[in-house]
């Protein structure tokens, strides 16, 4: 088991660099700079200038010692410094953010799961049923519906019709003079309409991959033989099948331990929160190297460490993997 | 997105909340009575909304609109413009420009305090005036500075700036926000970036407002200086929401949990126009400080034919897009300047659409159709040319859309192609890969706009992106900065827009209307050629209408 461990750790660190060269690559050569976008269309400005902000981002030296640069800071755990005017560190700009988006998409994902796990196992069982078919019908709806449209929408119903519930942002206006469980409710209203939204979409998905999951159990033969003993269908589906049914979930949950920290873009830029989707789009708009970098270098880790962990826990549960040896 | 950006001279401090500036011209129109009286009553705050958050709090490195808007409430200048745009003083109380045109004299305002106490002097203006010629401040806003030959401190309150020749837009470039030499020259001296001290996240001016709080794209808030030099603001608190979605700054505003947004013609013509919202709102429009335009890239030989420039400004009606794209909300442009400022003219030649006498120039310049596919053709090629704007301008791309069929109907066959703001700029704009673009430029408040035109400004990093050169209009350009006298800059710049007018070097589209909703509660707003914030620190709430009590 050490040694497996100890050879994904060293594949993922491969896998790593290659990520990262790769993406420093891809931005660098992506037409645009963010001397230009700074500068631009300004009259007042000499060509000088725009020189010394080169000079001053390193943007002038060549590519690879420009890489070389910033992989040199990495290795000591340094992002660099924003190009933003503001030139804080890229580490604070997306410290700052990290928890209303964990905080956001963790409440997401508990709501997803809390109602797509249920929601798939019990259209398995009952399949073909009434609520199968309601439930599919939903789930459509679900995978159709454009995120913001809906944001919209309920907006205006909840926000501007009825005046609910608050349009957008995180807190209110007066939050510093609330009592602190003022300030809680507050900030719940505040995510009422961000987590649905944020929701929806993964509803849909989860709860058909669940769906599948436990059809595909329910017709393996132990099952028809638990049936067969006379086993009472409580007890057959929900401790025998789901069991196994549950494990591919695992897998999903790896996965989506990097989009714990990717914000949406579209929720977080409808409903004005400060996460981390809307600084990865601003940065790369921006051209803001360091921090389009930095925000990759930890969705990439994250991605590595999440494979890894679901790898991991498929060894402990199914040796025949460990064995194996994948390391995919 | 990407908005027509200003044309380097500044909007003074001020001007710019929201992009608010007017600039010359007729004064804004009120489009409903307010219903809210009493006489004017310190307190309450306007909650204002921006789509970008600010990028630093130091203003004169930055150049995004938002930075200069809260810039502008917590730093001065030495000067600023006043309501019908005329220079008064901000931190000068006075000046005097010697009879050689080349020294400008600044006496400073006494008693003036920085937010923390300690005395304005000309030390400021000196260490701002350094800061800004030093290569390397990363600012856009060097070239005004480096213009100057000198500066000398003459006493504690006097200034004297001296320029090798005389340079008319030096006085307005002193509407410059002055920096605390107290803080910001000795980290200046060791070398140190002043973006990384903390004067960028908290800053202290000599404005009419204090910072307070920046919270990193949530809002921004500042207080109103009871100290400010020329009286308190009436508004206790100014906040600026960081809200990224039009759409949803649109709701907010429906919902009056912003006091005062942009709005769009669509917004302002048909889904505001119901009682409620007029109840609480009232809506301004007046010329913004921008035109639109179609350029050409003048080193393409068939561009470079002004029988065709002048066949294509015929063939557009320009009316047309106003109506359809503007919904009204716009006047015809017919050359780079506002209408309504001094030195504006429309006594030049204009280009009433006529699809026939476009036809008639283009077969003039040898465009003819000879095998009869409706496109024009010289030496065997068919007149095709693509048009490029960027995205995210719906705007923009729907004139390119109504142009590209009024060219089609006189025989040239037009493509539209439209890119990121970023790439745009970058693969296309500076390395003049373009035949046709459409893009807009800002205006300020000089009509100097050698930047722009002069032949000398052609390089990559320069201004002059469609490659103009002509001698006469570089002499005017010239002869227009080296003098202070009104009525011969008058002169010149209607001079240089009746030889642009004819030459036709871009097709002058239209400049749009800017359009705001700002809270009924809020009075005190007097629109005025400077557009509607000239005058912010006199707008107030009537104490009984006051909203926000803490």
């Amino acid at each position: 088991m050490l040694a497996y461990v100890a050879r994904l750790t060293v594949v993922s660190a491969l896998q790593m660099l290659a990520i990262t060269l790769l993406a420093f690559l891809v931005i660098h050569l992506a037409p645009g700079e963010p001397v230009v976008l700074q500068q631009e269309l300004q009259t007042t400005q000499s060509p000088q200038q725009r020189q010394t902000l080169r000079e001053l981002y390193g943007l002038d030296k060549p590519l690879h010692v420009q890489y070389g640069v910033w992989l040199n800071r990495l290795v000591r755990l340094d992002l660099g410094r924003s190009f933003s005017p503001d030139g804080r560190p890229v580490w604070e700009k997306i410290r700052e953010r990290i928890p209303v988006t964990l905080s956001l998409n963790l409440a997401e994902i508990c709501l997803i799961y809390l109602t797509a796990v249920p929601l798939g196992v019990f259209a398995a069982v009952r399949r073909h049923s009434l609520f199968d078919r309601l439930a599919t019908v939903f789930v459509f709806i679900g995978f159709a519906t454009p995120d913001f449209w809906l944001a919209l929408l309920l907006m205006i119903l909840f926000g501007v019709q009825l005046g609910w519930l608050p349009i957008s942002g995180l807190r209110s206006l007066n939050w510093e003079y609330l009592a602190p469980a003022a300030q809680a409710w507050d900030l719940v209203t505040h995510l009422v309409l961000p987590i649905f939204i944020g929701a929806f979409g993964g509803l849909a998905g989860l709860s058909r991959f669940m769906r599948g999951s436990m059809l595909e159990v329910i017709r393996q033969d132990y099952i028809r033989t638990a049936q067969a003993k006379g086993l009472p269908e409580r007890v057959v589906f929900y401790k025998h099948a789901l069991r196994n049914a549950v494990l591919p979930i695992v897998t999903i949950l790896g996965l989506s331990l990097p989009g714990l920290i990717g914000g949406s873009v579209i929720v977080e830029s409808v409903f004005a929160i400060p996460g981390m989707g809307q600084l990865a789009v601003q940065s790369v708009f921006a051209r803001d190297y360091p921090v389009v970098m930095g925000l990759l270098t930890i969705g990439a880790g994250l991605t590595l460490v999440g494979n890894r962990l679901a790898d991991v826990c498929y060894g402990i549960v199914d040796p025949r993997i460990r064995i194996a040896g994948r390391s995919a | 997105m990407a908005p027509a950006r200003r044309l380097s001279r500044w909007l003074p401090a001020g001007l710019l909340i929201l992009g608010l500036a007017g600039c010359g011209g007729e004064a804004p129109s009120a489009e409903a009575p307010g219903a809210v009286t009493g006489p004017p009553a310190y307190g309450d705050t306007i909650v204002e909304a921006s789509i970008g958050d600010i990028s630093g709090l130091i203003p004169n490195i930055t150049s995004d609109s938002a930075s200069h808007s809260v810039g502008s409430l917590i730093y001065d200048g030495l000067v600023r413009a006043d309501r019908d745009l005329s220079l008064t003083g901000e931190l000068a109380e006075s000046w005097t420009i010697s009879k050689d045109e080349r020294t400008i004299t600044f006496h400073l305002k006494k008693g003036v305090r920085w937010h923390d106490g300690a005395p304005f002097t000309a030390r400021d203006v000196e260490f701002t005036y350094r800061y800004m010629r030093d290569p390397k401040t990363p600012t856009a806003y060097a070239e005004d500075f480096l213009q100057a030959a000198s500066l000398e401190v003459v006493d504690p309150h006097t200034v004297r700036v001296h320029y090798e020749r005389p340079y008319a837009p030096a006085l307005l470039s002193w509407a410059l926000w002055v920096l605390p030499a107290h803080i910001l020259e000795e980290p200046w001296r060791k070398g140190v970036d002043l973006r990384t001290t903390p004067q960028n996240r908290h800053p202290i001016g000599t404005g009419p407002f204090r910072f307070h709080e920046w919270k990193t794209q949530e809002k921004v808030v500042v207080l109103a200086n009871p100290d400010y030099h020329r009286g308190r603001p009436y508004l206790d608190r100014v906040v600026l929401r960081i809200i990224p979605d039009p759409a949803t700054i649109f709701l907010e505003l429906k919902a009056r949990n912003v006091d005062m947004a942009g709005l769009t013609p669509l917004q302002f013509r048909r889904q505001t126009e119901y009682p409620a919202f007029a109840k609480f709102f009232e809506k301004y429009r007046y010329l913004s400080n921008s035109y639109a335009y179609l350029g050409f890239n003048l080193k393409d030989p068939r561009f470079a034919d002004r029988l065709v420039r002048q066949a294509i400004a015929h063939a557009i009606d320009k009316q047309e897009i106003i109506e359809g794209v503007l919904l009204g909300l716009g006047q015809e442009a017919v050359g780079p300047y506002k209408p309504g400022t001094w030195w504006y003219t429309d006594q030049v030649r204009t280009f009433p659409y006529d699809p026939d006498r476009a036809k008639a120039l283009l077969r003039e310049a040898g465009w003819r159709d000879r095998d009869g596919d409706g496109i024009l053709e010289k030496d065997g090629k068919p007149f095709r040319f693509t048009i490029r704007t960027n995205q995210g301008n719906s705007v923009r791309i729907q004139t390119a859309e109504i142009i590209q069929r009024r060219l089609k109907a006189v025989g040239i066959d037009v493509n539209i192609h439209v890119v990121e703001w970023a790439a745009f700029i970058n693969t296309f704009i500076r390395k003049r890969d373009f035949e046709a673009i459409i893009l807009g430029w800002g205006l300020g408040l000089d009509p100097d706009q050698y930047e722009i035109w002069h032949s000398s400004k052609t390089g990559p990093d320069q201004l002059n992106h469609v490659s103009y050169s002509n001698p006469e209009v570089d002499r005017l350009l010239e002869q227009g900065r080296r003098t202070f006298d009104r009525e011969r800059r008058t002169a010149i710049y209607r001079e240089f827009q009746r030889v642009l007018a004819e030459d036709q070097p871009l097709v002058f589209l239209y400049v749009p209307e800017a359009l705001t909703a700002v809270s009924s509660r809020i009075r005190g707003i007097e629109p005025a050629p400077a557009g509607l914030a000239w005058n912010f620190i006199r707008w107030y709430v009537p104490q009984d209408a006051q909203r926000y009590t803490r």
